[in-house]
């Protein structure tokens, strides 16, 4: 009977899907723990980053002299995405969620008669939405992570390429979107705006120095700002890479984990069909053997 | 006890130092500063130098650092750095080698903001091996 044979070999290819995604799902695992660790090593510098953007922001208030990346330029016609997206697949919906995202974002903003440009970091990205607006794609990245994790040198890169682009006057608004990392099975799109600078509340400092201290700046602080603010666009860029990566990494572990356990149930499922039938043939050879032997 | 405030050296990829010290003398972009325990609040940009650490009165660490910012209160001195390293790690041949490729680029510059980056970098391969003379 060719189906025993062929249950064989289906067994068998299952079982070795499930020893790769078991073995993917390993490395995804210790990825994500590195990843994590890096995101959060980040964060001291971010957030001191944001304090003292915003008390240099609320020192100059709304002064003429404020930068441009900070006042905006007065318009919203052309809007740049910056959308982060891992450069591989096989990580459930992880690069799916942002595409739909932004797919939705894009027509939004397009049927209101804005201007769209696209950078894509992450080849998935790119690929997905390329059909639909692969004019609007001004630039695309991939091969952030290296075999260390994510350099700073990368998100600078980035950071240059979207201040050019700022200075040429070729975009008003930017907003990035990525997945920020909430646990090893959830990720959640987010959307956060780059430019204009949008300065979050800064506690005073009343609680910490006991006197609502005054800062004194060195050189103004508006050649302080100008020189922080892009910097800040290349450290929220970094910050966006590395929720990025710990999401694709624990979106890769949760997706390959539901995979074993599919593979482990199939093979299950397969291995009772095959021992049936086997059992049948056997019983009917049995019989067979019987009847003839009653024949006689 | 001696007097010390506490110096927090940050760099984009991870908290590096954070530490009591009793003096640091940091290069603003303005002119070198020394910070004391009980330092008036201030905000200061960082020209490419070398930030010292003193103990006892004499210098216990140098560190170079590439660019960046510094907020001085009276508790804290927090240094946020582009680029952070102790001077004795340093190599002199790699210092001498990003200062050729920082002097080519300038060279090979087209745009005002190519050139403005190359000039950036020549900067801070200049101040990285001034660290290292002395």
């Amino acid at each position: 009977m060719a189906n025993l044979k062929e249950l064989r070999s289906r067994i068998a290819s299952v079982k070795s899907t499930k020893k790769i995604t078991s073995a993917m799902k390993m490395v995804a695992a210790s990825k994500l723990r590195r990843a994590q660790d890096a995101a959060e090593s980040a964060r001291p510098y971010a957030d001191r980053m944001g304090t003292m953007l915003g008390r240099l922001a609320a020192a100059v208030g709304g002064a003429q002299g404020a930068p441009k990346l900070m006042a905006g330029t007065g318009k919203d016609d052309v809007h740049l995405l910056i959308i982060f997206t891992a450069d591989r697949g096989l990580c459930g919906g992880f690069n799916a969620s942002i595409v739909k995202a932004t797919r939705i974002k894009v027509r939004a903003l397009k049927a209101a008669g804005k201007t769209v440009k696209l950078v894509c970091v992450g080849r998935k990205g790119a690929d997905a939405l390329k059909r639909e607006f692969g004019d609007d794609i001004v630039a695309r990245y991939s091969g952030i992570e290296g075999k260390k994790g994510i350099d700073f040198s990368e998100a600078s890169k980035v950071a240059e390429k979207i201040l050019a682009l700022f200075d040429n006057g070729e975009f008003d608004i930017c907003t990035v979107f990525y997945n920020k990392f909430v646990s090893a099975i959830s990720q959640t799109v987010t959307e956060q705006q780059l430019v204009p600078f949008a300065a979050a509340s800064v506690e005073t400092d009343a609680t910490e120095t006991g006197t609502s201290a005054i800062y004194e700046y060195e050189p103004s602080e508006e050649a302080i700002l100008a020189d922080l603010l892009p910097r800040n666009v290349g450290v929220q860029i970094f910050g966006a890479m590395l929720e990025s990566s710990a999401s694709e990494h624990g979106a890769r572990m949760s997706a390959m984990d539901n995979a074993t356990r599919n593979a482990g149930d199939m093979i299950d499922n397969l291995s009772i069909v095959y021992n049936r039938s086997r059992q049948a043939q056997i019983t009917n050879e049995l019989i067979e053997i019987i009847s003839g032997a009653e024949a006689l | 006890m001696t007097d010390t405030t506490v110096l927090e050296l940050v760099s984009p990829s991870a908290l590096l130092k954070s530490e009591p010290v009793e003096m640091v003398v940091v290069p603003g972009t303005d002119g070198n500063f020394g910070v004391l325990p009980r330092h008036a609040p201030m905000i200061s940009t960082i020209r490419p130098g070398v930030i010292e650490i003193y103990e006892g009165g004499k210098v216990s660490e140098r560190i170079f650092v590439a660019g960046g910012v510094a907020e001085v209160n009276p508790e804290r001195c927090t240094i946020l750095a582009e680029e952070a390293v102790a001077v004795s790690d340093i190599k002199a041949d790699e210092a001498q080698a990003a200062l050729v490729a920082a002097e080519a680029d300038l060279q090979a510059a087209s745009t005002a903001h190519e050139t403005a980056n190359a000039e950036h970098a020549l900067k801070v391969a200049r101040a990285r091996i001034a660290a290292l003379k002395n």
